[in-house]
């Protein structure tokens, strides 16, 4: 029922698995652990450390992870038109053509917002 | 050969945890999180029906295609909302948005 | 059991149980990190549903953009969303009870149904293909306006995610 196709990515999948537990198995089995309060302490280049290591960061992020999600899916959208083009020829262009074209919308508010400078 | 139930318990089990997530959590972050559960298993759901019902009609797939393209929009609105509401009011605990309640 | 039931019943308990700790886990990026498990779990069973071009849509879309807007928007609210913090609200054991009745019911009703054990029928010619979707998407007679309307409704999803995410400058 499944295809063998997938078998190489399964075995890909168990062996990046495998060896990156292989790995931190291994430096835990191997390795010296001699822990002090000193050396636990986050590094911040011989400095104490100031407040939580967690800070907020810029929404500029955010702006970019959005933008990223259309083209995203303007990929998974493109994937079947294409391997069908050809057959589609100009009316199949046209299609895509408009919903390209929309998309593009959204892209050039986000790039006359400035949301994709990073100053 | 898998039959079809082990598909739709599988997806009701993920949507009821998605949904506990949506009731029981006070992070509108992790209530997000719970509808993207609930969103997949209706998407198994979809599937599942298409291979297991009706694999000629090419409906399935298409309306999957099209669930996936929502959950990404909802998504993206739904986080920017929080992110605007933390600018505002400082907390994203869903009880503390209370402005509009009587 | 043969070997795809074993397959799918493993598959299936990851999933779950990766779902399960996205509800329960206090920490958001832990939560977040879980949730790319459930995704690629459902991947998985994609595969297993011989739907080969929704598992690459599940792995780009939801591991690949969704999760990160996930990542990115619990780091951008981070201080406020600490460990101590309690991260159930009072009314969590009548969510709980709501969410098991319900599978409950979904469950029980289900049952009653003459196509429950049904198993999938094997592929024939007529079998759909990528580029029978990719067709459908486009003709007129298919899905060609749902598609040209998901356009609309991702620009005017991400026109107002960026307008009200970006704030006054």
């Amino acid at each position: 029922m499944i295809p063998n196709e997938y078998l190489p990515i399964a075995v890909l999948f168990i062996l990046a698995t495998g060896l990156a537990a292989l790995v931190i198995i291994l430096g835990h089995a191997f390795g010296p652990r001699r822990p002090t309060a000193r050396k636990l302490m986050p590094y911040e280049s011989g400095m104490t450390p100031i407040g939580p290591g967690t800070r907020r960061i810029r929404v500029a992020f955010y702006m970019i992870a959005v933008d990223f999600i259309l083209f995203d899916i303007e990929v998974v959208f493109f994937l079947p038109w294409a391997v069908y083009a050809r057959e589609l020829s100009y009316y199949g262009l046209l299609v895509i053509g408009i919903f390209t074209v929309l998309l593009l919308v959204g892209f050039i508010y986000a790039w006359k917002k400035g949301a994709l400078e990073w100053e | 050969m898998i039959p079809l139930s082990w598909y739709l318990i599988l997806a009701a089990a993920m949507f009821c945890v998605g949904l506990y997530g949506v009731l029981a959590r006070r992070n509108a972050i992790a209530i997000l999180l719970g509808i993207e559960l609930m969103l997949n298993a209706v998407n198994i759901n979809v599937v599942a029906f298409w291979r297991y019902l009706n694999p000629e009609n090419i409906a399935g797939q298409a309306f999957a295609l099209i669930v996936f393209a929502v959950a990404a929009a909802e998504v993206a609105v739904g986080l920017a909302l929080i992110i605007a509401l933390y600018r505002r009011r400082n907390t994203i605990v869903a009880e503390e948005i209370d402005l509009l309640k009587w | 059991m043969t070997v795809m039931q074993i397959l799918f019943l493993l598959i299936g308990l990851v999933t779950l149980a990766a779902s399960v700790m996205v509800v329960s886990t206090r920490n958001m990026v832990r939560a977040a990190l879980y949730l790319i498990v459930t995704l690629f779990g459902v991947a998985v069973l994609y595969v297993l549903l011989n739907a080969g071009f929704f598992a690459v849509v599940q792995v780009v879309i939801y591991i690949g953009a969704i999760s990160i807007l996930f990542i990115f928007a619990v780091m951008l609210t981070r201080d406020v969303t600490g460990l101590q913090a309690a991260a159930f609200n009072r009314t969590w054991l009548l969510a709980a009870f709501l969410a098991l009745v319900l599978f409950g019911g979904l469950f029980l009703a289900l049952q009653g149904w003459s196509g429950f054990e049904t198993v999938p029928p094997a592929f024939t010619d007529d079998t759909p293909t990528i580029r029978d979707l990719g067709l459908a998407l486009v003709s007129p007679d298919g899905y060609v306006i749902p598609f040209e309307v998901a356009s609309v409704l991702l620009v005017a999803a991400m026109i107002g995610a960026i307008y009200v995410a970006w704030g006054r400058k």
